[in-house]
C-alpha cells in the first residue's frame, strides 16, 4: 500500500532492464518467424502470441499499469474490446466483398 | 454531517483510510462522485484517455488495412522481400524493419529508466536518458524516411505498385506515415520535457510526474509499432 500512496513509482532499475531484455528476445523470435518462412496457422499464431506478450509487458511494466488501481485499469483496458466487434464485422464484410469480386471479375 | 460519515477521516489507522482493493475497490472508486481515479493526477488521467482514443484511431487504420487486404483479388506483395536489404553482399529479408523495431524498443527502455531516475530526483541522469530516447526516436524516423524513399523509388504509390495488389501502397503510407508522425511529435515533446528537467522546473515543484506522463506517450508509440510490425510487416 505504501508504494501506491507515495508520489510516483519506485522500482529497481534492474526490473526495467529485465523487461528490456525480454522485449529484445520476443522481437528476435518474431523476426525469426519471418526469417525461417513459417507459413499458415503456425506463422499467424506465433506472430500473435509474441505480439500480445510484448504489448502486455509494455503496458503492465513500462506504463506501470500493473500498479494502478483496478478502477483505472478497467477504464482504459476494457473499451478497446469494442474494437473486436468492428474487426469481426469488417472481416465478415470483406469475405463477402471478395466473393462478389471473384464472381463479377470472372464474368469479364 | 451525513455526507462525510462514510469516510473515517478522524482515525489514524492506515487500514481505515486505505481504499479497498478488488471489485469492491472498483465499485467504491466509481461511485465516489467526481473522483473515480484515486491517486492518479488529472494530467496522467488525460494522457491515458488520449491514448485510449488514439488506440481507436490506429485500430481503425489497421482494420481498414485488413479489409482491403482481404478483398484484394491480386496477390498481396511479399513484405519479407519488399523490405529486404542487401548488406555487405548478404541478402537480408525484412532487416531494416527489424533494426527499427530494436531501436524503438531500446528507446522505450531508456524512457522507462528516465522516469525511474526522475522519481529518484537525479536530474542529470533523467535528462540524459530522455535525450537518448529522443535520439533513438529521431533515428527511427530517419530509417523510416529511408524506407519510404526506397519504396517510392521501387514504384510504390498510394494508387498502385509493380509488386501486386494496388491497396498495398495506400495502407503502407497511411499506417507508417501516421505512426511516424506520432514518433516525430514524441521527439519534440521529449525534448521539451528534457529541457524542463534540466532547467529545474520539476526540482522546484518537487514533482517529476510530467516525465512519467511523457513516458506514457512514448511507450504507447512503441506499443503501436508492436502491432504494426506484427500485422503489416510479418503477416
Amino acid at each position: 500500500m505504501t508504494q501506491t500512496q507515495e508520489q510516483g513509482q519506485h522500482h529497481p532499475i534492474s526490473l526495467y532492464l529485465k523487461i528490456w531484455g525480454l522485449l529484445f528476445l520476443l522481437s528476435t523470435l518474431s523476426y525469426l518467424v519471418d526469417y525461417y518462412q513459417f507459413a499458415g496457422y503456425l506463422r499467424w499464431s506465433l506472430i500473435i502470441v509474441f505480439m500480445l506478450l510484448k504489448a502486455g509487458l509494455i503496458v503492465a511494466i513500462f506504463m506501470h499499469m500493473a500498479w494502478e488501481r483496478l478502477a483505472m485499469v478497467y477504464a482504459i483496458l476494457l473499451p478497446p474490446l469494442c474494437l473486436l466487434v468492428l474487426i469481426g464485422l469488417m472481416a465478415s464484410e470483406a469475405g463477402y466483398i471478395f466473393d462478389n469480386r471473384l464472381l463479377f471479375f470472372s464474368q469479364g | 454531517m451525513a455526507a462525510h460519515s462514510a469516510t473515517p477521516a478522524g482515525t489514524d489507522s492506515p487500514t481505515a483510510t486505505a481504499p479497498a482493493d478488488g471489485w469492491s475497490g472498483v465499485t467504491q472508486d466509481w461511485s465516489s462522485d467526481q473522483d473515480a481515479f484515486k491517486q492518479v493526477s488529472s494530467g496522467k488521467t488525460m494522457m491515458w484517455i488520449f491514448l485510449l482514443s488514439d488506440t481507436f484511431v490506429f485500430t481503425c487504420f489497421l482494420t481498414a488495412y485488413m479489409a482491403v487486404r482481404m478483398t484484394a483479388t491480386e496477390p498481396w506483395p511479399n513484405t519479407s522481400e519488399v523490405f529486404a536489404l542487401t548488406i555487405a553482399g548478404q541478402h537480408m529479408p525484412l532487416i531494416l524493419i527489424a533494426i527499427m523495431t530494436f531501436v524503438l524498443i531500446s528507446s522505450s527502455g531508456t524512457m522507462a529508466m528516465a522516469v525511474n531516475y526522475g522519481y529518484r530526483r537525479e536530474r542529470r541522469k533523467t535528462a540524459v536518458l530522455i535525450l537518448t530516447t529522443a535520439l533513438c526516436g529521431a533515428a527511427f524516423v530517419g530509417m523510416q524516411v529511408f524506407e519510404w524513399g526506397k519504396l517510392i523509388e521501387d514504384g510504390v504509390r498510394p494508387w498502385g505498385n509493380p509488386m501486386g495488389a494496388a491497396q498495398f501502397g495506400a495502407s503502407f503510407f497511411m499506417i507508417t506515415g501516421f505512426h511516424g508522425l506520432h514518433v516525430s511529435i514524441g521527439v519534440i515533446y521529449l525534448c521539451v520535457i528534457a529541457w524542463k528537467v534540466l532547467r529545474g522546473n520539476y526540482e522546484r515543484s518537487g514533482n517529476y510526474q510530467n516525465v512519467e506522463i511523457a513516458g506514457l506517450y512514448w511507450h504507447f508509440v512503441d506499443l503501436v509499432w508492436v502491432f504494426i510490425f506484427a500485422f503489416f510487416y510479418l503477416w
